[in-house]
């Protein structure tokens, strides 16, 4: 058992807005969640101009999520979300894909029969229906019935889709939007890892199968020889597939890199698809254009040197 | 004596008839009202008839099916006949409600809190987190006082055997308790002694245990009164007539999304007088529209924060954000059980048989038996007809069955009912009962302290004898409903007779900016209607005594209207005869022309739509009458004759609105932005007016001081005063100075200052504009300057100047003062928050 990789993370946003922005309320998914997988050691966030109201609580799926409400005019917004997270290794063993059950086995499990259902599996049924970006549709399980051939472990099936998106599938920033549809992403072939994300998902549930969307950050290499460049990252976006009777009962799979998530994917939150933890959602009154810039930095702490931009800030809480 | 009614009622073996038994005798409840029936005069019958129509007409009660701002709204369609229902009956029927509003609030409590249904299997997943209904942001939300469903609503029916049936749940918003209510009012004036002898139970006590069930839990801080308001979609929504109607009833103020706005954990009502914290929102605007911050964020709607006002306990929302997915036709089949499991009893009333396709069985079923079932939509977002199974046929059913395989979660079907039918009265007749199918439409309502059932409700009756579907978009009509009772009838009543000192005063302090903004700008519009068809008759009248020429003064006045942007700007040189008369005509009946007095009307008709309540019905009529009579006008070529008429009947409408305005309103803040709206714009009308005047070569012809003073509306107090033709200084002096002419500059001026000075007072603001130094400038011009100017073609052109340009300064503070009050007072309808979103 190899021991945890620590990380920090700065994942900042800043909104310049072209005049004044009178009222503003937002919705921040921007803290990590604790995981078996993951610990936090530290996590704050600056807020600049300071909101005239905050609230923390949990979303219903158990993320951290905080509200925050600014009624004085401004045309700034800054928001730096600063952490410190070890991730420990997790990735499944060949023997843990091939020995998975078939998937058929856990479509019948999360199929509802009168009976009183398991409770994990009633817990995957959350993630089992459409959601505002996840329509299920039969060109969905069509993409995805050559890699779920009968009897195949749900594992192994799921990595053979993962692999046919990323093969198939052209990482494009341009071709879509938020909203893109699943659909459209599946016709054109070309998006990013959320698009990416969307359609896995969509693919797993439309074969009743039940999926979850995973926000992160993902630890980029700088070439060789050269300095990590501060901001140069952003956030990222994967899959977890609900496989019963595996190491922790759900696998992550990245699409976008084909590649199962171990030590150096960060998990922020996870929901039924990007619309229940987009990580900074908010309703403005004035302002103009209001396109961010988002800024991401992931420095593994035991291997580089902290550049002066990620040093923690001193914590307002321990001053007393 | 006439033969009685039931010589040719029709009898329907499978129907169970709700006046008659099986054998054809009038059923013993019905029996007192129908020998009452049977033996009113044909005459006298007429008459309760068009009773009946003309207070729908007076009252305004409409239904809109397509509501547009043209007023297509429907007038509402009452049977004069109540449904009646005996006392032992009834009991058992309210108690069956009152259950099912106690079990469907304990499912929300559940399910939007620890879900003991999933976990039991009581309930399948599918209908909870597969629904859009499903609101995952309330997941956790306790309601105070732990009420979600403060409003029930269900549609029954009553089945051959005479029982009945649940045909639907009603859990969102449930509408039709104010047309109950008015029907109500109208029918027990048609009947009145029947009403009295038959013991009918009265409505109020429902209404009252409404508003206490309201208040009950309302998060107040210390003893203030608790502050409820009724939330609506607005004016286009289907039934916005009861929107207003029950605000007015229950004493709440009206408000749309954009009256209210969250801070930090309260929300509050933005008024004329600052922020007032609101405690609880009656809400007819659907819950994933409610909040655009974490619901659906392409909603203007909204009232974005509202949940986190509701995660802290400091509203209550009735019903709760997130009741609407119990409007769910598939969580019938699993009532009896979860009944039993929370409430520890059977379910008083059954559902009509509803097998939802998720289940693989009752699919099966459904394919097999699918000529006797009624396809619906599983959940209540989903936008679907219900569908006949026998009426498909071929491709058609095909591909309904295609579109079930596809997502069979997403449908039920429901048994078909055979409703039973009550006798209506047939207006096609002199003297006839008609059968007709009918269902009722019952009302609960969190008293707290349990349900309280409305005793009666919204009957409803399908347009043929042989319905399956009784439905208001349709075409279907309705009728009161009476229960009757053995004991005392409750005298209690919500209606005032009147309104009092007290209501004015709140209704002043209460109002929305919202309101505010549009009564200004009704006030701008309705002047600006009365200037532009002025300006137009000027012209045209000119026009048609010159035989079409354009003589100097049709030249004159057109250029007028030009400058003011009634008629287009020419790009050259305007031709004469049928040139003008096309472009007066447009001017006049196209809305898409810029300043045409038909855009005009539709924007005066777009803020009388938001100030509807406040005006009166009659106002309404002509005003939709006038906009109906434009537009068929414009694709009539109408003649200059008929554009006249037309105009004039323009003026009339008018002048009637002002003296609606000026006599019949209530002297509060509103009518105070009204006037000042009205002031503002016939000041900068007639200033800009007169100063284009002075500045027109072409207006120095003979005849056209005669058009200016019929533009200013005072060519009767010229003659009366100066009984000669009229000339340049006298026609200004009354024009401009006369501060006792009404249509003057300086007396509009006077009276908007004394508007702003009261303004000033009542809200502590006051306007620093330079209103005051134009008005004074104005005043300092010294009319003796004009007194030996020649005003003929070709002499002193700059004669006029110095006054044009001091009306101008006075055009230019108005304009200020308009921008002044925007930003102070108004709630910036156009400003819409927007939805931003980084990654």
């Amino acid at each position: 058992m190899s021991s945890p990789v620590r990380y920090r993370v700065l994942h900042e946003t800043r909104y310049d807005y072209g005049s004044p922005v009178s009222l503003s309320q937002q919705q921040l998914h921007l803290s990590p969640r604790i995981l078996d997988c993951q610990q936090i050691e530290e996590q704050r966030i600056e807020v600049t101009p300071p909101p005239s109201w905050r609230r923390d609580g949990q979303d219903a799926f158990g993320n951290p999520v905080s509200w925050i409400f600014f009624n004085a005019p401004h045309q700034t917004l800054l928001l730096r979300s600063i952490m410190t997270v070890a991730v420990l290794p997790r990735l499944p063993s060949a023997e843990d894909i091939t020995d998975s059950l078939p998937w058929e086995e856990v479509r019948d499990r999360l199929a509802y029969d009168s009976a009183e259902p398991q409770p994990i599996d009633l817990e995957a049924a959350r993630f089992l229906f459409e959601s505002p970006h996840v329509r299920i549709k039969h060109e969905l399980a069509a993409y995805a019935a050559d890699c779920f051939a009968p009897e195949t472990p749900i594992l192994v099936g799921a990595q053979a889709l993962m692999a046919k998106i990323f093969r198939e599938f052209t990482f494009d920033p341009e071709a879509t939007t938020v909203s893109t549809p699943v659909l459209e992403v599946l016709e054109n072939k070309r998006g990013v890892c959320q698009d990416f994300a969307h359609l896995m998902i969509a693919c797993l549930r439309a074969l009743g199968l039940s999926a979850r969307y995973v926000s992160g950050y993902l630890l980029t290499r700088p070439p060789p020889g050269k300095p990590r460049l501060v901001g140069a990252d952003a956030s990222h976006a994967w899959v977890a597939v609900y496989a019963p009777g595996s190491a922790g009962d759900w696998v992550d799979f990245d699409p976008t890199n084909n590649l199962l998530p171990d030590t150096e994917h960060i998990t922020i939150a996870f929901g039924r698809d990007f619309s229940d933890i987009s990580p900074l959602r908010g309703i403005i009154l004035g302002g103009g254009g209001a396109e961010p810039e988002v800024a991401v930095t992931v420095v593994p702490l035991d291997e580089e040197e902290l550049p002066p931009e990620l040093e923690l800030p001193p914590d307002p809480a321990a001053a007393d | 004596m006439a033969r009685t009614l039931l010589a040719i009622y029709p009898h329907n073996a499978r129907r169970y008839d709700e006046m008659l038994t099986a054998d054809g005798d009038v059923r013993a409840h019905w029996r007192q009202f129908f020998g009452h029936l049977d033996a009113v005069a044909p005459d006298e019958m007429r008459r309760r008839l068009e009773f009946v129509d003309r207070r729908i007409q007076e009252n305004g009660v409409t239904y809109n099916v397509y509501a547009d701002a043209s007023g297509s709204d429907r007038p509402w369609a009452l049977d004069p006949l109540p449904l009646i229902i005996p006392p032992d009956e009834w009991t058992e029927v309210a108690a069956a409600v009152a259950q099912r509003a106690t079990l469907l609030n304990a499912i929300l409590a559940d399910l939007y809190g620890e879900q003991k249904l999933l976990a039991e299997g009581l309930l399948p997943p599918a209908l909870v987190y597969g629904q859009h209904g499903y609101l995952w942001p309330c997941q956790g939300i306790k309601p105070p006082g732990g009420v979600w469903l403060h409003n029930y609503a269900v549609d029954l029916a009553r089945s051959p055997n005479g029982r009945w049936w649940v045909i639907a749940d009603r859990t969102q918003a449930p509408s039709g308790a104010g047309y109950a209510l008015e029907n109500r009012l109208v029918v027990s004036r048609v009947f009145p002694e029947m009403f009295r002898d038959l013991h009918v139970q009265h409505l109020a006590d429902f209404f009252r245990d409404q508003l206490e069930g309201l208040a009950a839990h309302a998060p107040v801080d210390g003893d203030e009164p608790p502050h409820i308001v009724l939330l609506t979609p607005g004016p286009y929504n289907e039934t916005y007539f009861e929107h207003a109607y029950l605000a007015r009833y229950l004493g709440f103020p009206l408000v749309e999304g954009q009256d209210l706005t969250v801070r930090g954990d309260s929300v509050f009502l933005k008024t004329l007088r600052g922020l007032k914290r609101v405690h609880v929102i009656l809400r007819r605007q659907d819950d994933d529209y409610c909040d655009p911050l974490e619901l659906r964020g392409d909603s203007a709607l909204g009232i974005p924060g509202l949940l986190n006002v509701a995660r802290a306990g400091r509203v209550v929302i009735a019903n709760a954000l997130g009741s609407g997915l119990l409007g769910s036709g598939a969580l019938m089949g699993f009532l009896p059980a979860i009944c039993r499991r929370l409430l520890g009893e059977k379910l008083a009333m059954p559902s009509v048989a509803t097998w939802w396709c998720g289940e693989k069985p009752a699919l099966d079923f459904v394919k097999e038996n699918f000529d006797d079932l009624v396809i619906k939509p599983a959940y209540p977002t989903q936008r679907m007809e219900p569908v006949f199974g026998y009426e498909l046929e071929g491709e058609a059913r095909a591909e309904m069955l295609r579109r079930i395989e596809a997502r069979p979660h997403a449908y039920v079907a429901q048994e078909m009912v055979e409703l039973s039918q009550a006798p209506t009265w047939s207006r096609a007749h002199e003297r006839r009962l008609l059968a007709r199918p009918v269902g009722l439409r019952a009302y609960a309502v969190a008293s707290g302290d349990g349900y309280s059932v409305m005793p009666g409700g919204l009957a409803r009756v399908a347009t043929g004898a042989n319905a399956r579907i009784i439905s208001m978009q349709r075409g279907g009509s309705s009728k009161d409903a009476w229960v009757l009772t053995n004991g005392p009838v409750s005298e209690f009543t919500l209606l005032k007779p009147s309104v009092g000192v007290r209501d004015l005063v709140r209704a002043g302090a209460n109002l929305t900016s919202r309101v505010v903004e549009n009564l200004f700008w009704f006030g701008r519009y309705s002047e600006r209607f009365d200037d532009s068809a002025r300006m137009l008759r000027v012209a045209l009248a000119r026009l048609v005594e010159a035989g079409g020429v354009k003589t100097p003064a049709v030249a004159s006045s057109m250029e007028l209207a030009e400058l003011l942007r009634i008629l287009p700007r020419p790009e050259e040189d305007g031709e004469i005869g049928e040139g003008s008369e096309h472009a007066l005509l447009e001017a006049i009946y196209d809305p898409e022309q810029p300043g045409s007095l038909a855009g005009t009307i539709r924007n005066l008709m777009w803020s009388a739509t938001h100030v509807r309540e406040r005006l009166s019905l009659d106002h309404w009529h002509s005003l939709n009458q006038l906009q109906r009579e434009q537009q068929a006008a414009h694709k009539m070529h109408p003649t200059l004759t008929e554009a006249i008429a037309f105009l004039d009947r323009v003026l009339g409408i008018s002048s009637s609105l002002t003296g609606f305005a000026m006599d019949n309103m209530t002297r509060d803040d509103g009518w105070r932005f009204l006037f000042i709206g009205r002031r503002l714009e016939r000041l900068t009308f007639l200033a800009q007016s007169i100063a284009g005047f002075l500045r027109m070569e072409s207006a120095r012809a003979p005849g056209c001081l005669e058009w200016l003073l019929e533009l200013a509306d005072s060519i009767i107090t010229y003659r009366s005063r100066y009984s000669r033709l009229p000339e340049m200084l006298p026609v200004l002096d009354l024009l401009v100075f006369d501060d006792s002419n009404p249509h003057g500059v300086i007396f509009q001026a006077n009276v908007l200052a004394r508007y702003l000075e009261r303004m000033a007072k009542e809200l502590g603001e006051h306007f620093d504009g330079n209103l005051e130094q134009a008005l004074a400038n104005l005043r300092d011009f010294d009319l003796e300057s004009l007194e030996d100017v020649q005003f003929v073609p070709g002499r002193d052109q700059a004669a006029g100047e110095d006054l044009a340009a001091r009306l101008d300064a006075l055009v230019f503070a108005g304009n200020q003062l308009s921008d002044w009050l925007g930003m102070r007072y108004f709630t910036h309808v156009g400003d819409v928050s927007r939805q931003t979103m980084a990654l």
